[in-house]
Order: structure tokens, then C-alpha cells, then sequence
């Protein structure tokens, strides 16, 4: 019986193989960021046409992400937490790091803006919250976005809120903590990317606008991170194939010429 | 309001235009359905049958284990089996991860506890008149056994329509296993999650709406076959109808 199920399963693997697998497809272990966007589904024929390469992925919060990284299921990386990036490189789970394109976040609340922190820098928009005790979505599930929040409140020299009753902690994707701002009246820190498809799905009618944006510390620096050779059964090839692909001319013009509803979210970075 | 009547057009819309990434998702469900429905029942049916009909030492033991794995969480499910495949674990070596048969053997440990339990709780329900009135006529072991089979046959049916039910609805096994990989292992479920998650609410209602219909059309199939299978008993046949709807 248990050959029986064996043989199934492999049957059913074949298949899928045969049916699915027309190019070389590389597995990228991803942000919902860069998926939710539709980034990656623009730039998958580019890719196809250029390097023969289907690009597939897995998009998950940067730490989960980081995780299947450390586990080798994936072929490569592309995430925006660049401490724990460092961090990931520093333990010897990846090879390198390249920094390649950036878009940026931005603190967003109510219209009616119960803090008063329209136009101040982030660190004193932050203060001003906690000190009127206005209801504060946080992504709170380890995520690019949520490292970012929490460096935010570090930096700006105050405690880092975890069981204040006005901190949420949303535990999910970026644009269901923001429909939840939405809903309760919170502030909350987003990358631009997905406040713009945010407000373009709502027409501006959420309630939500943006209050703090442009200060420098709000850069969102996306890497792709390659895999070390331990990881022996992942596409190297590919893996550097495709980081080639997002740092050449044409993958960066790429990025900049992706836009929603007529704005562009990420500006590609890559050194020369 | 609006997310119901647009949710329906839109389901509607995207059956009529044959969409690939609609279908390659009820593809993917059917397939990772099949085979872990195929599995429990292959393996469920007999041992809870063993486990029902038999009476062996440590019995209530078993009994028991099987009864609380059907609270097991498909999260805690989808974790284990997630340590098991990936790359760096006991299991690595066989590339299941983020494939449709790995998503299969992580239901099949959903669906596994439903058939066992189910089948054995119908055979030991059956009623202990008929034990006494088949070996009064002289039958064997064997034919004691056969006949038990016979009348327990709609409660093991009810057992596989409930084992289905729960399989080809599951999301936490299917997302942390299969990881919602478009064309591959993207799942009606994990789509629609994925929709919620980018506020496309209609859209993912439009899939809870096929993966509905997926479900009645299995169910009529099967409603079909056995009614085919069993003309004549019409009191027992409404019996197995109502459990399969």
C-alpha cells in the first residue's frame, strides 16, 4: 500500500512537472510588498524574454521569507529589512547582499489627525501620538514594514509601545492593517506602494491620508540576497542569472517604468 | 452588499472566459483534493474498520489517539509537515516542499483522524442484533465481516463526504505547505486569501463562490453513483444522500 501511495505521489509530481515546468522556473522567496503591488507579475515576462527564466514566488512577511532562505526552499531572495539582512549574511545563511531598487514608507492616520502630526518629521509625529494616546495599527508580524515601525519608535527615543491599549498590534499583510486604521481611526506606517493600490481600490474615500512622508529614515531598501552553495539543491545558476537581470540596464528600467494608477512606486538603485 | 451581487457576476465572468489562473486554482485543489482524499480513504477505511470491529488489547488507547488528533490545528499540521520537507529536514531529500503532493500528505493527515474515527464509531454502531442474526445462520468470520461492511457502507460514505469537506475547504496547511505559488500551488483557498489580503473582496468571493460549486458537483457525482449503486433500498439511500449534501 505505501509503494501504491508512493507511486501516486510521484506520478502527480511528474505530471505537475511536465505540465507546468515549460521554462526553468526560479522559486523567489519574497515580500508581500513587491507581490500585492503587482511588480513581480509585470516584470515576469520581461524576465522570461530576457533570461528564459519563469519567475515564481513565495510572498511572505521578510521574516518568514528569511526563513525559507535559511532553510534553502528557495532559489533566492528579495526583501527590505536591511538589519536583519545584515544579520542573515553575518550567520553565513546567505552569500551576498545587493541592494537594488527603494520605495518608501509613509505615516498615514485619520483626516481629522487627532495627534496634529500633519507635515512633522517622523521621530516628533511619533511623540505626539503616544503622547495623546491615539490609536497606533501596527503590521506586528515580524515584516520589513514592522522592523522599520519598531527602528521608528527606537529612534525617536521612546519605549517601543507593545501592550498600550491604543497600540494594535495586527498580526497580518499591509493592506489589511490598513483597511483596520481604516476602520478604527489608527495611524499607521505603510510603504508607498501598497498605500497607493490602498487608495486607489478605495477612491480616496478610506478616511486615511498621508501625514508624515519625505523624511530621509523612511527609505525602503529592497536587496536581493543570493544563497550559499550548502544549499545544494537550489538553482545557483539561476539564482544569479536573475540577480544579473534586476541589476542590468533593462531590469532596472524595468522597476521605474512600473506604475499604479499612474504613479511609480519603486526607483530602481542598483550601483553602477 | 455590493461585494455579494458583484462577487457573483464576477464568478460567473470568470467561468465564461475559461480564466488560467481560476482554473489552474481549481485544478490545484482538485488535484491536492484527490490525492488526499484517495490516501485517507485507502488507508482510513480499513483501520477504522479493524479499530470498530475488532476488540484487541489498547483498543480504547487507539481509540482515543484518533479522536483527539481530529482537533489537531491545520496550522500546528501544516507546521510539522513544513519541518518534515523543507530542505534542511528529516524528509528534505524527497523535494516535496511547496508541491502539490506535499500539500496532499499534509491533508492527508487532516483527512486520516475523520475516515478512522468515523468509519469505526459506524461499525461499532452497527446494530449487535446482526452479529447474533448472521452467525444464527450459519455464516462465517468472513461473511460476519462482509455483512458489517454492507451496513455500515453510508456511514463510511458519510465519513468520506466529511473528510472531502474538510480537505478541499483547508487553508493553513495549504499555505504554509504549498506556499500559494501561482500556476502551481495556488489553491482556491489560499487565492482567496491572497484576494482578502489585497482588498479585492469580490474577487474572493467570486472563488468561494467555485469552490462551492466544485464541491456541489463532487457531491451530486457522488449522490449520483450511489443512488445508481442501490436502486432498489430506497430508506437507506436517502440516508446516504442527506449525509453526502
Amino acid at each position: 500500500m505505501r509503494k501504491l501511495t508512493l507511486m501516486l505521489t510521484l506520478l502527480a509530481a511528474l505530471s505537475c512537472a511536465g505540465t507546468v515546468f515549460a521554462a526553468e522556473t526560479i522559486l523567489v522567496g519574497t515580500t508581500t510588498s513587491t507581490a500585492d503591488t503587482g511588480l513581480l507579475d509585470a516584470l515576469v515576462p520581461k524576465i522570461l524574454k530576457a533570461t528564459g527564466l519563469e519567475m515564481r514566488w513565495i510572498a511572505v512577511g521578510t521574516g518568514k521569507a528569511l526563513e525559507h532562505g535559511k532553510n534553502c526552499d528557495v532559489d533566492i531572495l528579495m526583501v527590505h529589512a536591511p538589519g536583519a539582512e545584515k544579520k542573515f549574511i553575518d550567520e553565513g545563511f546567505g552569500v551576498s547582499r545587493t541592494e537594488f531598487m527603494f520605495n518608501d514608507f509613509v505615516l498615514v492616520g485619520p483626516v481629522k489627525d487627532p495627534a496634529k502630526i500633519k507635515g512633522k518629521p517622523v521621530a516628533d509625529a511619533l511623540k505626539a501620538i503616544a503622547s495623546v494616546k491615539a490609536p497606533f495599527a501596527s503590521r506586528g508580524d515580524d515584516s520589513g514594514t514592522h522592523k522599520m515601525e519598531q527602528g521608528l519608535w527606537k529612534t525617536s527615543g521612546l519605549p517601543l509601545p507593545d501592550k498600550e491599549s491604543w497600540y494594535i498590534g495586527v498580526g497580518q499583510g499591509m493592506l489589511v492593517t490598513l483597511r483596520l486604521a481604516a476602520e478604527r481611526g489608527a495611524y499607521t506606517l505603510t510603504d508607498r506602494g501598497t498605500w497607493i493600490s490602498f487608495e486607489a481600490k478605495d477612491h480616496g474615500r478610506s478616511g486615511l491620508v498621508i501625514l508624515s512622508e519625505g523624511d530621509k529614515v523612511l527609505r525602503n531598501q529592497y536587496s536581493i540576497i543570493l544563497l550559499p552553495p550548502t544549499c545544494a539543491k537550489i538553482k545557483h545558476e539561476a539564482a544569479k542569472k536573475l540577480q544579473a537581470w534586476f541589476l542590468s540596464k533593462d531590469g532596472q528600467q524595468a522597476i521605474a517604468d512600473f506604475k499604479l494608477e499612474g504613479k511609480s512606486l519603486f526607483t530602481p538603485n542598483a550601483a553602477k | 452588499m455590493d461585494y455579494f451581487s458583484e462577487g457573483l457576476s464576477r464568478a460567473v465572468a470568470l467561468l465564461l472566459a475559461l480564466d488560467p489562473e481560476t482554473f489552474s486554482a481549481v485544478w490545484a485543489t482538485g488535484m491536492v483534493t484527490a490525492l488526499a482524499l484517495f490516501v485517507s480513504l485507502l488507508l482510513g477505511l480499513p483501520l477504522g474498520f479493524g479499530l470498530g470491529h475488532f476488540r484487541f488489547p489498547g483498543r480504547r488507547f487507539v481509540r482515543l489517539f484518533v479522536d483527539w488528533m481530529l482537533s489537531l490545528p491545520t496550522v500546528v499540521i501544516g507546521l510539522i509537515v513544513y519541518a518534515f520537507l523543507t530542505s534542511r529536514g528529516p524528509l528534505g531529500e524527497w523535494g516535496l516542499l511547496f508541491t502539490i503532493p506535499g500539500m496532499a500528505l499534509g491533508l492527508t493527515l487532516l483527512g486520516l483522524p475523520i475516515v478512522i474515527s468515523m468509519t469505526a464509531t459506524a461499525v461499532e454502531s452497527t446494530d449487535s442484533r446482526l452479529t447474533d442474526m448472521v452467525l444464527s445462520l450459519g455464516a462465517d468470520r468472513w461473511q460476519l465481516l462482509l455483512a458489517t461492511l454492507i451496513e455500515a457502507r453510508f456511514a463510511m460514505a458519510l465519513a468520506a463526504a466529511t473528510a472531502f469537506g474538510r480537505i478541499v475547504s483547508e487553508i493553513g496547511i495549504a499555505m504554509m505547505v504549498g506556499g500559494n505559488i501561482k500556476y502551481q500551488t495556488r489553491t482556491i483557498t489560499t487565492a482567496i486569501a491572497l484576494e482578502t489580503g489585497k482588498g479585492e473582496f469580490a474577487t474572493g468571493i467570486a472563488l468561494g463562490i467555485i469552490l462551492m460549486v466544485v464541491a456541489l458537483v463532487v457531491n451530486l457525482l457522488v449522490g449520483l453513483l450511489r443512488g445508481r449503486s442501490n436502486g432498489g433500498q430506497g430508506g437507506s439511500g436517502g440516508l446516504g444522500a442527506g449525509g453526502g449534501a
